[in-house]
């Protein structure tokens, strides 16, 4: 127990914190969207954040040709090589996402069987993605090359603004922002509401039912991989099993907030990314995902649909 | 596509009680000399190439097998999500571990206390839990078996991340010694055990607690109009599900001697999952058959070994699309009235 450390890194924590609990947030959407349209977990989400955290080492490496320990680079050229790696990390998991939901859902989904079934085919993806890459890369961590040097704005408090998690906290926000226009603004995003209130009803309106899967499916990949550009700008290394652990706190985040719910993930992930930060300063870092879950357990108890979830105590089983 | 389950009852039915016992009996024997298998000539394509046969058996298949049916009665009969089972098996494995290190109890002593001990947890688990549904239960679960992971890796009664080494074998029981030379022993020990556990699941489906299971799984909110106590009967397949579990614990500290955090992690419980539903989810027989599939499958095509994890989530992926009620899925008439319950 060491509580000294809240009072003089108070706002060190809380930054890092929200940083992280936005990248939660991020890779959580790819849960809470597909949950909310076909009332799945879509396990297989760790391993698309995987694969993208992959894609940008390889953008960065093989297309930008970036040695591993190259100088930083300035101005324009690192603009567009950040754009690059961000858009092409986004597009590689929205494509895989697509993928996964073509080979582990869709038959499963015509046949209308049991929610498990397509459970363990999404096991079997996931089993699938991060052995491939577990051999490819010969179960070692994969460094980035640091495109980005790491200035900071200043410090407040405590608190360091460096540039990776000042750019990560900004441009999640705007990626929430978007996607919440998006999805109660256009007509697409009507669609999707549709489908996650009745998909009967919705199929009857007229509205392809495929395509607003495939459709949610993207929009998770999307941000999924968003994700994982600014978890390898900040931590700079990747495994094959670094989805693993930011899956599992990205649906505990979903959960939390209340799985379904767009704005849920949001809060979710920023309250999950804060307490796992305060729980390991106070606690070590070894009883963080203990304090996570009892903090989980506690707040279904109080409410069962999530601090953020329906109003409708029970979910479809 | 065809089900075999349904044309196995037929058959079943038609016969009388000595044809069913000779037939009982008769599989019980063949099982029970699977161990040489691997020695007779038709049947040597078994063999594995690294492991012995003999010890694969055991571990994972005897062991996958039982923890499987177990699972399924959480998941399968009462239709709760558990993504955290390894827990009750890391349970029963540590009971078993510290009980005979420290206090010098040997494994016919520990068994009883693990099962109990992994059955209180269940009820920990379950009061709090089993209030959720679906997959916020499947959270909490998961949860759970992570935290149980967690304790072990980290407080020094359970030797940390070293884990606990020198735990004894079981004492020789009517002069089967249980030690290194005979895993055939081990085998058939899990067997009993495995019947034990059939016989259990059997006799609770007929009977009022498999009724009860039988409603909350098709519809919790008419369960409990009708005026079953759905919590109490939730727990009650938690807490037998938490036994066998700890159960296959205590045997399996016993068999290795040697047991660490890492060999509870969450894989075992997703493998165990995976089990239950690839050979046909709430039916004994196909959760039997899917198990010992799913188990031996990895140590048989061991010779591509870097492939092989890659392979069987390949085998999952295709076993799910091809035939998504498993292997041997459970009885038509009960899922006839699951659909029209929607």
């Amino acid at each position: 127990m060491n509580f000294s450390v809240v009072t003089s890194q108070f706002w060190a924590l809380c930054l890092q914190g929200v940083a992280l609990g936005l990248i939660y947030s991020l890779i959580s959407l790819g849960y809470t969207m597909v949950y909310g349209v076909l009332r799945l977990i879509n396990f297989a989400n760790s391993e698309v954040f995987m694969v993208g955290t992959f894609s940008i080492l390889f953008i960065q490496v093989s297309i930008l040709r970036h040695p591993l320990n190259v100088e930083p680079i300035h101005g324009i050229q690192l603009i567009g090589a950040l754009l690059l790696s961000l858009v092409g990390a986004m597009l590689v998991c929205a494509l895989l996402a697509i993928l996964v939901e073509l080979v582990a859902y869709r038959r499963l989904r015509a046949h209308g069987t049991n929610r498990l079934a397509s459970l363990i085919s999404a096991i079997g993806t996931s089993i699938f993605l991060s052995e491939s890459f577990r051999i490819f890369t010969h179960s070692r961590p994969q460094t980035s090359p640091r495109l980005l040097e790491k200035w900071t704005f200043g410090e407040i408090a405590g608190a360091n603004f460096r540039i990776d998690t000042v750019m990560a906290i900004v441009a999640s926000i705007a990626i929430f922002f978007a996607l919440d226009q998006f999805v109660n603004r256009s007509r697409l995003g009507a669609a999707i509401r549709a489908v996650s209130m009745s998909e009967e009803n919705s199929r009857l309106m007229g509205i392809n039912l495929n395509r607003v899967v495939t459709l949610t499916f993207a929009i998770g990949g999307l941000t999924t991989g968003a994700a994982a550009f600014f978890y390898t700008t900040i931590y700079e290394n990747t495994q094959f099993n670094v989805g693993f652990n930011l899956g599992i706190a990205a649906f505990t985040a979903a959960v939390l907030g209340g799985i379904g719910n767009l704005r849920g993930a949001f809060y979710g992930g920023l309250a999950l990314g804060l307490l796992e930060q305060f729980a390991s300063a106070i606690l070590g870092s070894q009883w963080k995902a203990v304090t996570v879950f009892l903090v989980l357990v506690l707040v279904l108890l109080i409410k069962p649909s999530g601090i953020f979830g329906e109003a409708v105590q029970q979910t479809r089983t | 596509m065809i089900n075999i389950r349904d044309k196995g009852a037929e058959v079943w039915d038609t016969w009388n009680r000595p044809k069913r016992v000779a037939f009982v009996l008769i599989s019980i024997f063949v099982a029970g000399l699977l161990p040489f298998a691997a020695n007779w000539g038709p049947t040597s394509f078994l063999n594995t190439p690294i492991t012995s046969f003999q010890n694969v058996l055991v571990y994972p298949v005897g062991m996958f097998i039982l923890m499987a049916l177990g699972l399924n009665i959480v998941v399968g009969k009462s239709g709760l999500l558990d993504l955290g089972y390894v827990a009750f098996f890391a349970i029963g494995a540590y009971s078993q571990a510290i009980l005979s290190t420290k206090f010098g109890m040997n494994t016919w002593e520990v068994l009883p206390i693990g099962i109990a001990i992994a059955m209180f947890s269940g009820v920990l688990l379950g009061l709090p839990a089993l209030r959720l549904r679906g997959d916020y239960l499947a959270i909490i679960t998961l949860g759970f078996g992570e935290i149980v992971r967690i304790i072990a890796l980290n407080s020094k009664e359970t030797g940390g991340p070293n884990g606990v080494a020198g735990i004894p074998n079981p004492p020789a029981v009517f002069g089967f010694k249980f030690d290194l030379m005979h895993p055939e022993h081990y085998f058939w020990l899990v067997l009993g055990m495995i019947l034990l556990v059939v016989w259990m699941i059997r006799r609770f489906t007929v009977r009022r607690p498999g009724r009860a299971w039988e409603a909350i799984r098709q519809d919790e909110d008419v369960a409990a109009l009708m005026g079953v106590n759905t919590l109490v009967y939730k727990l009650w397949s938690f807490v037998i599900g938490a036994a066998v579990g700890g159960a296959a614990g205590v045997l399996y500290a016993s068999k290795v001697m040697v047991i660490s955090p890492d060999m509870f992690k969450f894989d075992v419980s997703v493998l165990i999952l995976a089990c239950v539903v690839f050979g046909g989810i709430g039916n004994i027989w196909g959760v039997i058959l899917g198990a010992g599939i799913l188990a031996y499958l990895p140590d048989r095509i061991r010779f591509i070994s870097d492939a092989r994890q890659l392979i069987f989530g390949l085998v999952l992926i295709i076993m799910m699309n091809m035939r998504p009620d498993g292997l041997l899925p459970r009885k038509k008439r009960e899922k006839i009235s699951e659909k029209s319950s929607k």
